[in-house]
């Protein structure tokens, strides 16, 4: 296992631009002020069954999206509403989805916990803890049989890596020598418990050693960092050298679902981990690196005009037609 | 007697089992301190302490094996696998080493586990979260299968399944958690395999489980107003399913509707009927009728997730047009 402690304030060959970090601090505002919305909906009754929001952990889906290029892929998990976003699924068609409306991105079937944007690589969202990591091994394996070089992108959580799919689908992946990235978000909770009551080993990238893979450890509230480590999986998947395991280290800032108090947390933890919000990090790096103020307000701007304009065209969409209900079962 | 809801009567059929017999323990994702993920076990892991009550990782595949490892041993394991979808994960678990143990080894072995599974839809949790799941395992000579319909059966028969001495899946309906019922305390136990008559009638038997029972009892007062009068029947449980007191029924009536919440391929709705036609085709003055939902997983959208459970309305329209017929 691999520490990755490069500072992000020293620019590194492949780094984004400032432009380019921009636009990255852009996609995360959206992405935290959608699931400030996506709550206040669910408060309102908006939003049937349940949500899973991603406050906290915005820099673990912009910095390893950033790292794909179109013609790759992505799966994720039911608190995937970032790293659909992230991949460029449109605002309005998101907050559709979990409105449960005809213009959603599953035409209001699938809902919050499983957004999927086929045409901007994101190929699902998964509700059932793991079972996305064998179907990640799958593109990746259509990739190496069509040899296109493509790279597949999965997210999981902490507690998703005590779950036999996964085993099955790294040890898969690991003999095969596939072009997999395995991203897990260790947000230090699987529901309501902490991983050490469920997780005999502290660092999930260890587990990597297994299954004849590198395992990588990364801040994942520093989005270049995230960025770095998972470009880097990216070049040696294309290259042929196989998958690679990266634990990005982040934390979700509200409960696990819906209204969930999170109560099991220690008295002060959130508070911690607020003051390494990745959005004001990336804010002051930009600040560091001599970006403009106006520009950085202006990412704002833009970020909140767009949430707020996705979100009104979104409620005000229609419900799906009750005929819905019989298509789409078979092609 | 006591007021409760569906919820806390299985709580308290929990609670008293553990207290009853030092072998019963539980086990499953969050279940001790966090108190499950519908709040069903709260209490219980301060009462009962961390060896009785067993959080474990997102495993259910270890969940299950581990509760058949330990029954092999004369526990009494009550496994709880949270939503019931989640029982794909760990279907060989249950469908070839929990069922068929026993047959396979001759008889050798005993396994009293119960598997709690919280079923069904109605509160726009998707196609993977909302599933009416007893059906997957009809086809599993070796388990029962339950379905508690209301607060008394709820606590009755999980009392009845951590008793019995085979593997029992007990089938708690999600949108029935909060529904209010009496409890007694000294409530006559409910044997597994028993169906209840919760209403006598003449003009048709109804057959139906959990939230459709809800529906076709409020489908039958609506009736009752109109002259028709409907005898509902429970099973209560649907491996192995009580034929007897259904086809009694039929023979008085002569006519047999089935509801249920799920596609009607491959369903225990489906099984009635066939039985019954095979069985009593001369008792019967009209072809069976099956109420179900389309054969389409659980779609999300309010509108669309209203409309593919069969509603109170639907169902009384459809017995109207049976007897009409
Ligand atoms: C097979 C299965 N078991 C249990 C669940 C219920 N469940 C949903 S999320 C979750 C916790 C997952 O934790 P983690 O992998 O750390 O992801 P996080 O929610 O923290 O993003 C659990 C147990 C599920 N969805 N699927
Ligand atoms: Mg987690």
């Amino acid at each position: 296992m691999r520490l990755d402690t490069t500072s992000s304030s020293a620019v590194v060959e492949g780094d984004p631009t400032d432009d380019e970090l921009l636009g990255m601090l852009r996609r995360m505002i959206e992405i935290r002020g959608f699931e400030d919305e996506i709550q206040r909906a669910f408060t309102k009754n908006l939003v049937r069954g349940s949500t899973h929001l991603c406050n906290g952990q915005e820099a673990c889906a912009v910095g390893a999206c950033s790292a794909l290029r179109p013609g790759d892929s992505m799966v994720c998990t039911y608190r995937g509403h970032g790293a659909v976003l992230a991949m460029g699924a449109s605002l309005e068609r998101t907050f559709a989805e979990i409105l449960g409306r005809e213009t959603g991105l599953c035409r209001g079937k699938g809902g919050s916990m499983h957004l999927t944007d086929v045409e901007v690589g994101a190929y699902g969202s998964f509700a059932i803890v793991g079972a996305h990591l064998p179907i990640a091994t799958g593109l990746a394996l259509a990739a190496r049989l069509d040899r296109t070089e493509a790279v597949s992108l999965c997210f999981f959580g902490d507690g998703s890596t005590n779950i036999g799919a996964v085993h099955e689908a790294l040890n898969l992946a690991g003999i095969w020598r596939l072009p997999v990235v395995f991203f897990c978000e260790n947000n230090l909770y699987g529901e309501y418990s902490p991983l050490p009551s469920t997780t005999p080993v502290e660092q999930l990238a260890d587990r990597a050693a297994g299954y004849g893979m590198p395992g990588v450890r990364v801040d994942g509230n520093d989005v270049v960092a995230v960025r770095r480590v998972v470009a880097e999986a990216v070049a040696r998947a294309r290259a042929g050298e196989g998958p690679t395991f990266v634990e990005g280290l982040t934390y979700r800032h509200r409960g696990h679902s819906r209204t969930d108090p999170a109560k099991y947390r220690p008295a002060g933890e959130l508070e911690r981990w607020l003051e390494h919000d990745p959005i004001p990090r990336l804010e002051a790096l930009l600040a560091e690196r001599g970006v403009a103020a106006a520009a950085i307000a202006q990412a704002r701007a833009d970020a909140e005009s767009a949430v707020a304009e996705g979100y009104a065209a979104a409620l005000a969409a229609s419900a799906p037609a009750v005929e819905l209900i019989h298509e789409d079962v078979y092609a | 007697m006591s007021e409760v809801t569906y919820k806390e009567a299985i709580r308290r059929a929990m609670e008293d089992a553990l207290a009853e017999d030092d072998r019963v323990f539980m086990i499953g994702e969050d279940i001790a301190a966090a108190g499950g993920a519908f709040k069903a076990t709260e209490g219980l892991w301060e009462r009962f302490g961390g060896e009785r009550v067993l959080d474990t990782p997102i495993s259910e595949q270890a969940i299950v094996g581990a509760s058949i490892g330990a029954a092999l041993k004369g526990r009494r394991p009550v496994a709880e696998l949270m939503f019931a979808d989640f029982a794909g994960v760990c279907f060989d678990q249950i469908a070839n080493q929990l069922a068929k143990y026993r047959y396979m080894t001759g008889g050798q072995v005993t396994l009293p586990v119960t598997i709690r599974l919280a079923n069904g839809a109605g509160a726009g949790f998707a196609s993977q979260h909302s599933q009416t799941v007893e059906n997957w395992f009809l086809n599993c000579p070796g388990l029962k299968i339950v379905v508690p319909g209301s607060v008394a059966d709820a606590y009755a028969l999980f009392r009845a399944a951590v008793r019995d001495e085979d593997p029992v899946l007990f089938f708690e309906h999600k949108g029935m958690y909060n529904a209010k019922g009496s409890l007694t305390d000294d409530a006559p136990p409910v044997e597994i395999g028993r169906a209840a008559v919760i209403r006598s009638g003449e003009h048709v038997t109804v057959v139906a489980t959990q939230l459709m029972r809800q529906r076709a009892e409020r489908a039958a007062q609506a009736l009752a107003a109109e002259g028709v009068e409907v005898e509902l029947v429970d099973p209560r449980t649907v491996l192995p399913i009580d034929f007897e007191t259904i086809g009694a029924s039929v023979d008085r009536t002569a006519h047999l509707v089935v509801v249920q919440e799920s596609p009607l391929a491959g369903s225990w709705g489906a099984t009635v009927a066939a039985r019954v036609v095979a069985d009593r085709f001369e008792s019967l003055d009209a072809p069976p009728l099956l109420i179900s939902a389309p054969d389409t997983p659980v779609p999300y959208a309010g509108g669309l997730e209203e409309a593919w459970l069969p509603s109170e309305q639907r169902i009384a329209d459809e017995i109207r047009g049976l007897l009409a017929g």
